[in-house]
């Protein structure tokens, strides 16, 4: 009889205790565990950044439910990071109210600066730039959002400017 | 905030709302707060809240206008006196605030979170629900963090939780953050997401009214709908339709973004018209800058011009001239911002966000951005109107599943309409005349074709 290879990670061994308690609270206030699924992909992410395969597989394990239904979820939304990314994700505004204010120039600017595309990551870690559809600052076009923060009213220089400072920044430790 | 709406008479749903600072669980209760839900809850049994509320005409702000009593009614009760139905039901915020040149959502749940505890106890009370949800936009950060802090205060006082001011009833009310896509606004995807499935829009029927979340009787409403809740309760029907008596009822906050003078929200009572939002209170165009046209209600709505301007901002005037009102957010267009590559971008908005379930719009919508990126660069055929026509019938009303790729036809068959002018002239010139750039590559082509055909004729000579 044939075998077939299959990867299961033990969500004890993988996840820590914070994690586990975090999605556990959520699980808790949810129906079934399955809906617990979003909200632990961002407790994860939150913890390491972005979510792997053995992310994937531990959260599955733990919330006993399929990994393809979970990688469905996990792809569906713009805010869950599949792939390693930057240890600041700039996610720029491109929607109609920052288009109209010239969100263009702010993006040439911080593509100039970083010398990267949408989609990619600098070569020291530090950024990675990506897209959003609208942020919800329409009235201070142009918007980006950076870790929780909404930076508003942008210009090119100031776009630069903030990205600056991040790169700076001492990362606690 | 701007100061033009605190001025305004009667603006009972951002009166006290502060971004910078919102009012605690004290300052809300001196400001009449928690008032409507204490009138609910122990002077009304949960049907005489749905009369008044179905009296009201409080219609929904979330986009759809469908009014808000009657969506509740079709909540089977099974025992509607005591508030405590005996199946499970859910009561969910849709605060996936989203939609393209739409804000009026954050400036309640920053400025003002209590409101919407209290707005959501009084709807749980009325549909029987002991579970409620805000459905919450994962970028909304600062929304998450003084909403949750206003549900600890509403618990801490007995407003939450457990037979709530001595009443029988009860209430669990819980932020679910979602981690962005538009889709998840669209009331049968949300409750999918909070089930924690992929978020595709649910065939209807059943409605979720019948059978939502965890296949039990669910209520979805926008939050600014909700807000007025507390309101009605406070200062009753003939008040709140007092508000704007030649209109729908009660008050609306309306928008403004794109390169006008003063963009922002004021809440005004419902029916004001676009040329008072537009003029009086975002204060017109920039300098250098004339009006060419503006969606009314956000990003999925048709684009109206300056005949239209007179319109009051209603749910049937805007109907009537062949528009939505939507979310009574303005997104308006300058003289200097290309009409075809303002519509390429909202196109592109819906390509990526369309959930991929049916073919109509997963196919759809990135033809159409195809087809307009090749007319804004300069490369479009007089034919390709007619296949962009034929895409806004492909993707209409009753061919889709739900009213994503609906919502992204309605801007582009308005501006086929009034912008078509623009799009000849892309066509004919093989560039867009207000983008700098495209012109001078184009000149560049011609002269340089020029040149190659008079070095030709010269070698022939």
């Amino acid at each position: 009889m044939e075998t077939i290879d299959t990867i299961t990670i033990d969500y004890q061994h993988y996840l820590t205790a914070s994690e586990i308690a975090a999605i556990e609270h959520e699980a808790s206030i949810m129906e079934t565990r399955e809906a617990a699924g979003i909200e632990a992909l961002k407790v994860v992410q939150n913890h390491r950044g972005w979510v792997s395969d053995d992310s994937l597989y531990a959260i599955s394990d733990l919330l006993a439910m399929p990994v393809a239904q979970l990688e469905g979820v996990a792809t569906f939304y713009n805010l869950i990071y599949r792939q390693a990314v930057g240890e600041h994700v700039i996610h720029l505004c491109d929607s109609i109210a920052c288009h109209l204010t010239d969100m263009n120039g702010v993006l040439e600017a911080i593509k100039q600066h970083l010398q990267i595309d949408y989609g990619q990551t600098t070569q020291d870690g530090k950024f990675t730039l990506l897209s959003n559809a609208c942020l919800g600052g329409c009235d201070k076009a142009p918007v980006m959002m950076i870790g929780s923060m909404h930076y508003e009213q942008l210009t090119p220089d100031r776009a630069v400017e903030i990205l600056q400072q991040l790169a700076n920044q001492e990362l606690p430790s | 905030m701007n100061d033009a709406f605190v001025s305004s008479s009667i603006c009972p749903l951002t009166q006290w709302a502060d971004v910078r600072q919102p009012l605690d669980f004290d300052g809300y209760c001196q400001h009449g707060g928690y008032q409507g839900a204490k009138s609910a809850l122990l002077e009304h049994s949960p049907n005489e809240v749905l009369e008044l509320v179905k009296n009201s005409g409080l219609k929904g702000r979330g986009g759809a206008g469908f009014p808000t009593g009657m969506k509740w009614s079709f909540v089977p009760m099974f025992d509607a006196n005591d508030g405590n139905a005996p199946e499970n039901k859910y009561l969910v915020a849709n605060a996936d605030e989203m939609e393209p040149g739409t804000f009026k959502d954050r400036l309640l749940l920053e400025g003002i979170p209590h409101q919407l505890v209290e707005a959501m106890i009084i709807a749980a009370f009325t549909i029987g629900a002991n579970k409620a949800y805000i459905f919450l936009r994962g970028e909304y950060h600062l929304a998450a963090k003084r909403l949750q802090q206003a549900i600890n205060e509403a618990y801490q006082h007995n407003w939450l939780g457990d037979k709530i001011q001595g009443s029988t009833f009860s209430l669990e009310l819980y932020v679910h953050s979602s981690a962005g896509r538009y889709i998840c606004g669209e009331e049968t995807a949300l409750i999918n997401a909070l089930e924690g499935k992929r978020a595709n829009p649910r065939a209807k029927p059943p409605f979720p009214q019948v059978a939502g979340l965890f296949g039990k009787p669910t209520i979805v409403n926008n939050v600014e709908t909700l807000s007025n809740l507390p309101h009605i309760l406070k200062n009753g029907v003939d008040w709140f339709q007092a508000i704007a008596p030649e209109s729908d009822a009660g008050s609306k906050i309306y928008g403004a973004c794109g390169r006008v003078k003063i963009p922002g929200l004021w809440e005004l009572p419902m029916g004001a018209t676009l040329r008072e939002v537009l003029f009086d209170h975002a204060g017109g165009m920039q300098d250098g800058l004339t009006f060419r046209g503006l969606l009314p209600g956000g990003a999925s709505t048709d684009f109206l011009v300056a005949e239209h301007l007179d319109t009051p901002m209603d749910y049937d005037s805007i109907a009537k001239v062949g528009s939505r009102l939507g979310t009574g957010g303005l997104i308006v267009l300058d003289n200097k911002n290309c009409p075809v590559a303002m519509v390429l971008n909202l196109m592109r908005f819906f390509a990526q966000e369309s959930c991929g379930w049916c073919t109509p719009c997963r196919d759809g919508t990135p033809w159409a951005v195809e087809i307009l990126t090749r007319i804004e660069n300069g490369h479009g055929k007089v034919e390709d109107l007619d296949s962009l026509n034929k895409l806004c019938d492909f993707m209409w009303i009753g061919k889709t599943h739900c009213a994503l790729a609906p919502g992204a036809v309605e801007p582009l068959r308005s501006a086929l309409k009034y912008f078509h002018d623009d799009f000849l002239e892309h066509i004919e010139h093989g560039c867009c005349h207000y983008n700098p750039t495209s012109v001078a590559k184009r000149t560049h082509v011609a002269t340089a074709a020029l040149k190659s055909q008079s070095r030709a004729m010269q070698g022939g000579q």
